[in-house]
């Protein structure tokens, strides 16, 4: 085999010496951290996570020959490859120069393994950067060390933030090109851990980087800032945790119904938080049912137990209706039911977020039609929430959805699973938004507008007991209330159903 | 055919195996919820078997993932007619063994063109013998999902593909517009003739392929493995020469090597390399000090530079 000789002598020596490859055994008793990078347009993401790859050894020499044949007439002034081609891989991405869409790429030190999503920072491309934060533990926010936060930089701060990431890093980038200015970089990490302490985040790191030589990443840059005496980025993410399904109780959303013969009926689905062991009750929803269950199938044995990520069948001891898109959960700590929530998104598409428009909106294995209605959007320069009635694209916003039937969510706090959602548009069948549920609504939908009035109708001794109360007296000169027949308040109910 | 599972089985006899490291066991997880999801919402899944080490942890996953049922959906091998010969015994063996539903499909116009690797080129004959001949069983079968054992660790354009990768119905990949996909939360939908393909290994590497197939004992073809077999040099490649339909050209020789193959496709295109690993535990090793990536063995994705990408945007998997 010739190519590796080729390989190691098309590398220019001089200008980086390709590392030598040991023996790189991966860490295997925890799951890989997931990690994202994201920031503004060219603040150097790309070629962070090139670097990282390169000094970590994931980088084949096959790889590093075509990294230093495509960096032809693209070099630096330092004479480095461009780091960023072994993330670009579209042909679009490498003619523009750009990151387009999300590249996940995978590495390992002898303490763990990644999965690293390198994003795109242009705003226009916001739902990749979106698709790579929505299952990430930890983000690198770069920031160009000349040009300090942009608009960009707050917005994929707060969709990190909102999509359950809370721990972050400040790679504050190409801090060569500011001659290693330390009180630049304490400027900026100052300016961030303000915006981060808006948006609820407490785990900063903050670091000088220069990504292109490589200066803590993975080897530290005492040599140029001796000033700097915290951790290098591979020295945090080796420490960083990865998020658990923290969540309230069992839940499992039933993706498809398992029927080989005739003795055997088993849910199937990926336990989506808390854990289960046969004997345990629980509910079917949104249905309510009660079952106990009695077993817990997989391939390899019959299990006393499963924890949440694991894929299993559960088989149940009574015959009830269970089917796709039902949820599964503890009977003495169920999810939300109802026909109204609230919800933040982010929108993702051109078309933006439509008032009144109808929805498909799907979460775990459910899918079903949604209402959707604007109430405010972020306006990312002020960190304030201003009145919209619909999202253009890339806003981040909060409105109200609405059911025709019966939907089953957790808050997005207590559970990355069933309280996430997508939006899909019935006219082009693409995905338009990314959800979390905050709380549900009152259950009647539709009615909690300002100027929306209810019409009950009550037995008269409930209505007296409830006007008694503290908080229908406070409010009293609100309600318009008559006494009629029990025939006479279906007449007029009637009429309103009309 | 009746396919009852007594609850008696359910008692699996490869229990005795120790539980799977947290590492590997997200990774079942994830694909294993791929592969349910799929199923579920889709009307006429199909999984592409290529026979390769990927092919075989897909395959296993697959199981694992409708037991105690049966894999729900046939399995597609588009043979070119160049593949080695072992892979088709192995492939056959595995149908036998596994009670599975396999659709061999050949591109019979490229057949009786009598395209080859070595007549037309391999960038031609990938096109004809391979992308061309996926289109056309996935159109005769009216799938609308197709399984593949893709990972995005194996090149940069894979690197970018989403988990449910949304096709045309003309089979092509849009890289600059691919659909949002948050969480594990994927979406199905499509119109008549448009399809979906799923890969439910996109986030392994090489290594943990091994180590599954290791863990979980799952067969592969022993072309694997090394051992001393018939080869001849050819454009800085080692080539398998068993196949009587290899003409030796002017300057080349038969000779014995011990080789092993790093990765496996139609025998003219796929370089062996030199190795004495006889053993899963050899592979590993020798693949945590490897110094060049396994694709290098393959003198389709050399042909130009991007060339997966393009392949890919026509139809290949
Ligand atoms: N001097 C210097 N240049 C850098 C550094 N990091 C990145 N660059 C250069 O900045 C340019 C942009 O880098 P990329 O990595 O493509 O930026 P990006 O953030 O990935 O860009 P998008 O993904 O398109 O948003 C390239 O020319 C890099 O070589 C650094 O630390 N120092
Ligand atoms: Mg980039």
């Amino acid at each position: 085999m010739t190519a590796p000789a080729i390989a190691t002598a098309a590398l220019d020596e001089t200008a980086v010496a390709h590392p030598l490859q040991e023996t790189a055994r991966v860490a295997r008793d925890s799951r890989p951290l997931r990690l994202i990078t994201c920031g503004s347009v060219d603040d150097g993401k790309s070629t962070l996570i090139g670097r990282l790859l390169w000094d970590t050894k994931a980088v084949k020499e096959d790889q590093a020959a075509s990294l230093q044949r495509d960096s032809k007439g693209k070099q630096n002034d330092l004479g480095l490859p461009d780091f960023a081609l072994l993330l670009d891989g579209l042909q679009a991405e490498r003619e523009q120069g750009i990151t387009i869409d999300v590249a996940y790429r995978y590495f390992s030190t002898d303490k763990r393994s990644f999965i690293v999503a390198d994003t795109p920072g242009h705003e226009q491309y916001t739902r990749n950067m979106a698709t790579g934060a929505s299952t990430a533990d930890l983000a690198v926010l770069l920031v160009d060390a000349r040009v300090g936060l942009l608009e960009q930089t707050r917005r994929h701060a707060t969709i990190a933030t909102l999509m359950g990431i809370k721990q972050f890093v400040l790679a504050v980038n190409k801090i060569d090109l500011t001659d290693y200015d330390r009180s630049r970089f304490e400027q900026i990490s100052h300016e961030f851990k303000e915006l981060a302490l808006s948006l609820g985040v407490r785990q900063v790191t903050a670091i000088p980087v220069s990504a292109l030589k490589g200066e803590n990443v993975v080897y530290d840059g005492r040599a140029s800032m001796p000033w700097y005496e915290g951790p290098t980025l591979i020295e945090v993410l080796e420490l960083a945790t990865t998020r658990s399904a923290q969540t309230v109780g069992f839940r499992l959303p039933v993706q498809r119904v398992s029927r080989p013969g005739e003795s055997f009926r088993g849910y199937q689905g990926t336990v989506a938080g808390g854990s289960v062991k046969p004997g345990d009750s629980v509910v079917i929803l949104p249905s309510g049912m009660v079952a106990n269950v009695t077993k817990i199938v997989t391939f390899d044995l019959v299990r006393n137990a499963a924890v949440a990520g694991d894929a299993i069948t559960l088989v149940l001891d009574r015959q009830v209706d269970v089917s796709r898109g039902d949820l599964i959960a503890a009977i003495d700590s169920q999810p939300m039911t109802g026909l109204a929530f609230d919800a933040q998104l982010v929108a993702l598409q051109a078309e933006g977020i439509q008032p009144g428009k109808r929805y498909w909106l799907k979460s775990g294995s459910r899918r079903q039609r949604v209402q959707v209605q604007p109430i405010s959007q972020l306006d990312l320069k002020s960190g304030k929430w201003n009145h919209a009635d619909e999202l253009p694209m890339n806003a981040i916003g909060k409105v109200h959805l609405s059911f025709d039937e019966q939907a089953v969510f957790d808050a997005y706090e207590q559970n990355r699973t069933t309280g996430a959602f997508i939006l899909i548009d019935p006219d082009t069948n693409n995905t338009v938004a990314g959800g979390m549920i905050t709380a549900k609504r009152a259950a009647i939908g539709g009615i909690h507008t300002e100027d929306s009035r209810v019409i009950l109708s009550l037995p008269a001794d409930l209505a007296d007991q409830l006007m008694a109360t503290e908080i229908f007296a406070g409010r009293r000169e609100e309600a318009e209330v008559r006494r009629v027949t029990a025939a006479k308040a279906i007449e007029i109910i009637d009429t309103i159903d009309e | 055919m009746p396919h009852t599972h007594p609850e008696t089985e359910l008692h699996n006899p490869q229990s005795t195996k120790p539980p799977l490291d947290p590492h590997l066991k997200a990774l079942e997880n994830e694909a294993i919820h791929i592969f349910r999801e799929v199923a579920a919402e889709f009307e006429r899944p199909v999984m592409l078997y290529s026979i390769g080490k990927d092919s075989s942890v897909l395959l296993h996953l697959a199981r694992k993932a409708f037991y105690p049922g049966r894999v729900p959906f046939p399995l597609l091998h588009v043979d070119t007619g160049w593949k080695f010969r072992e892979m088709i015994a192995f492939r056959d063996e595995m149908v036998e063994k596994y009670d599975l539903d396999l659709v061999v499909h050949t591109n019979a116009r490229g057949a009786a063109e009598n395209v080859t690797p070595f007549t037309h080129g391999s960038a031609l004959y990938t096109d004809i013998m391979k992308t061309e001949a996926l289109r056309q069983a996935l159109d005769a079968g009216q799938y609308d999902a197709a399984f593949g054992g893709a990972r995005r660790d194996e090149e940069a354009s894979r690197a970018k593909e989403r988990i449910y990768s949304f096709r045309t119905p003309d089979h092509r990949w849009d890289p600059r517009n691919q659909r949002p996909e948050l969480w594990n939360v994927y979406n199905g939908m499509i119109r008549k003739g448009e399809s979906v393909r799923a890969f439910p290994l996109s986030n392994w590497t090489e290594v943990d392929i091994w180590r599954y197939i290791q863990a979980e004992e799952i067969p592969i073809v022993p072309l694997y493995f090394a051992k001393k077999r018939p080869i001849v040099e050819r454009d800085g490649m080692m080539i398998l020469a068993e196949d009587p339909r290899l003409e030796l050209l002017p300057g080349e020789a038969k000779r014995e090597e011990v080789i092993r193959f790093r990765t496996l496709g139609c025998f003219p295109l796929t370089g062996a390399i030199r190795s004495n690993a006889t053993t899963l535990d050899d592979i590993i090793s020798e693949l945590e000090t490897a110094t060049v990536s396994e694709r290098q063995g393959r003198a389709i994705d050399r042909d130009q530079a991007g060339s997966m990408e393009k392949k890919k945007r026509e139809g290949y998997f």
